[in-house]
């Protein structure tokens, strides 16, 4: 008797428990389904799926793709598509690489792995990707041509313009500065990693703490504490295991070993050090902070999600939607750009193929995370989970030896289901 | 009574705007002052849509002017008239569904701290003082105005129009949608919002809505306007229904 008592009072007050801590439910379910996706690839790959090498492989994969989708989840919100991501990711490579290897070299005199090459050439990458970006959102928002046409051009224009800019050729290797922003070859090391988690976490709770006081300098109904001291532990749980778990990988010992050769020392007995946190995943984290500030605190983020909820209401209420438009589209180009930078120094070389596809990838992280092509609706971190999500199934199919063919099959059906399953959780939930 | 006596809020002067051809508005004129309400009537395609765009901001009109307490004003967009201290309240209320009333309230004029970022707390505590004057039994703060109901969203779309103080108010049939309890509701407010000396555009098609909130009503038939602008009290529902459907002036009037 009891325990059926028990078993009935279980969800509701659950569903209680999940009000108390205001945590989204939606975003909940997703953490639920790629903690499930994980446990199950490593049991079918017995146990190699969650080991710290394959954690660290798999985000340093996922950032290119995360990069793009942050932005995207601004355009689709405004209600339009970018299909030339991949093809724009291709051109800010060649244009970097190109930069590296021709430019600062030989036209600026400055030689091979100068330390002002890098930058340079990220610069010019940037600055590039923002200006067609820019662009393009010119012709969606002042010339009125539908982003779908615009970008579908664009997907051919911008790759052909890539191997224009390089003949078809790979070029490489590139720059050594500029080849840290890749993963492997540039990493922060244990004890710097050690505190950057420790400032995260700092920074997590100063955020709780100042969210809390301005909810009550206006009165407003907060948390009890014992919610908001909850959410700081699992906060900083997470932080600090990812941490861990990035500098549980170890630098293989003829790598160090060489690396202690180059500043001509011998590496000591015995000696071993973890990798921790590769620089492209701070970037990632750093865009995922600022995109989401941008998002839910400035103006710009205010209009965005205004424009897609109701263009006419955004415009009548004196939004220059023309101009939020071409904003939306400089963001995606510069993204493009950031995330091109990613993916040539994870390749060490730009080729000509490089980012193809990207631009599926990257709708479909958007879209598994919860954006909604009807504008209005969508997350950052629910990009970023979606690319997570979408390079884990994809890198664990392989690893368990599914063949390529099902691997896309399968990746392109889970996209189709995770809306499915999106539109019946809002129908549920009443949501629009 | 209305004192008419001093410089009309508004003048619409001799307005007119052709959408391909078709004359919508035909030399129209129509004034407001201060503390009235001055109602536009007519069929669907009338032009008394597009008539009062010209004044918020969305239309602009081909020839004509509009004068604003006897100064000519320069309406090109909705960023313009907002800047005369005109605003709209439109029959779609142009609300932002998927966001909360007070994003929606201070669309396009956030409350932002120091460091540029929006103040969310402060903009939903003014929100909660201006709904708790508006309509004191509002509680949804915090759910997108897509799951308001027809009143709340009524009152939400009244909100913004008044929390920036408005002069000049235009309602494109604010009843259209509303229950009876919400219609009276509406008209409280647009009673308070006259004691306030506020001018407002009532657009509805409804004559008895009109013969009860309206001091005078202007009629529009096929771009144009019938017989003036006419004292409600002075004309019949009839009176109105004639001059509305077979655009004739009523004979008392037109002599």
């Amino acid at each position: 008797m009891a325990e059926t008592a028990e078993a009935k009072a279980g969800s509701p007050q659950r569903k209680r428990l999940l009000d108390t801590l205001e945590v989204d439910s939606r975003l909940l379910g997703m953490i639920g389904a790629f903690v499930v996706l994980c446990l199950v690839f490593n049991v079918f790959t017995d146990g190699r799926f969650l080991t710290p090498r394959n954690i660290f492989n798999l985000s340093i994969q996922t950032v290119s793709v995360a990069l793009m989708a942050t932005g995207m989840v601004f355009v689709i919100v405004t209600r339009h598509i970018d299909l030339s991501v991949g093809s724009l990711l291709a051109t800010c490579s060649a244009v970097m690489a190109m930069t590296q290897t021709v430019v600062t070299p030989e036209w600026l005199g400055l030689g091979l792995n100068h330390p002002l090459t890098a930058p340079i050439a990220l610069l010019f990458g940037l600055i590039c990707g923002t200006a067609i970006g820019a662009f393009n959102g010119w012709l969606v928002g002042y010339l009125t041509i539908p982003a779908f046409i615009v970008t579908l051009g664009g997907l051919l224009v911008w790759r052909n313009v890539a191997w224009y800019l390089t003949n078809g050729q790979t070029i490489g290797p590139l720059d050594s500065n500029f080849v840290l922003l890749g993963g492997i070859n540039g990493t922060l090391g244990e004890s710097a990693s050690w505190v950057v988690g420790v400032i995260a976490v700092v920074a997590a709770i100063l955020a709780l703490a100042a969210g809390r006081r301005s909810k009550k300098a206006h009165d407003f109904p907060v948390k009890p504490l014992w919610a908001e001291a909850f959410l700081a532990v699992v906060i900083a749980a997470v932080i600090l295991g990812f941490v861990a778990t990035l500098n549980a990988y170890d630098v293989p010992s003829n790598r160090l070993e060489r690396m202690f050769e180059a500043r001509g020392e011998t590496m000591p007995e015995g000696y071993s050090t973890g990798y921790g946190i590769p620089y492209s995943v701070l970037l990632l984290i750093l865009v995922a902070i600022v995109m989401t500030v941008v998002a839910r605190k400035t103006r710009l983020g205010r209009y965005i999600f205004a424009t897609g909820g109701n263009p006419d209401a955004a415009e009548l209420s004196g939004i220059n939607t023309r101009l939020l438009t071409v904003k939306v589209f400089a963001i995606m180009g510069f993204l493009c750009a950031l995330s091109a930078a990613v993916a040539a120094a994870r390749l060490t070389f730009h080729s000509n193929d490089i980012g193809t596809l990207d631009e599926l990838r990257v709708i479909a992280a958007a879209v598994i995370g919860g954006t909604a092509l009807a504008g209005g609706i969508g997350t950052i971190y629910g990009a970023i989970l979606g690319a997570l999500i979408m390079q884990s199934l994809q890198s664990g199919m392989a690893m368990v030896g599914v063949d390529a063919p099902f691997q896309n099959i399968v990746v392109g059906s889970v996209l189709v289901v995770a809306v499915l399953v999106d539109i019946i959780y809002r129908k549920r939930t009443g949501a629009k | 009574m209305v004192d008419r006596s001093g410089t009309p809020l508004v003048e619409l002067k001799d307005i007119s705007i052709a959408f391909g051809g078709i004359k919508a508005v035909d030399h129209v004129s129509v004034d407001l002052y201060p503390g009235e309400v001055v109602g536009l009537l007519g069929h669907n395609g009338a032009g008394k849509s597009t008539l009062i765009k010209c004044l918020s901001g969305a239309y602009r009109q081909d020839s004509g002017d509009v004068y604003i307490n006897g100064e000519k004003a320069t309406i090109n967009n909705p960023r313009d008239a907002r800047g005369y201290n005109i605003e709209t309240i439109y029959q779609t209320l142009a609300l932002a569904d998927n966001l909360d009333a007070a994003s929606n309230l201070f669309l396009g004029r956030e409350i932002v701290t120091p460091l540029g970022l929006v103040n969310e707390s402060a903009m939903e505590a003014e929100t909660r003082k201006v709904m708790h004057r508006l309509n004191p039994n509002f509680r949804k703060f915090n759910a997108p105005v897509s799951a308001l109901s027809g009143g709340q969203r009524q009152s939400v779309a009244i909100a913004r129009a008044v929390y920036f103080n408005a002069r000049i108010l235009i309602m494109d049939e604010p009843t259209a949608a509303l229950g009876p309890a919400e219609t009276q509701m509406v008209a409280e407010i647009i009673g308070e919002l006259k004691r306030q000396g506020i001018g407002i555009f009532l657009i509805d098609h409804d004559v008895h809505q009109v013969k009860r909130l309206c001091d005078r009503a202007a009629v529009m038939k096929n771009g144009e306007l019938v017989g003036g602008v006419v004292e409600v009290d002075k004309v019949s529902t009839d009176d109105l229904l004639g001059m509305i459907i077979a655009g004739k002036t009523p004979a008392h009037l037109a002599a």
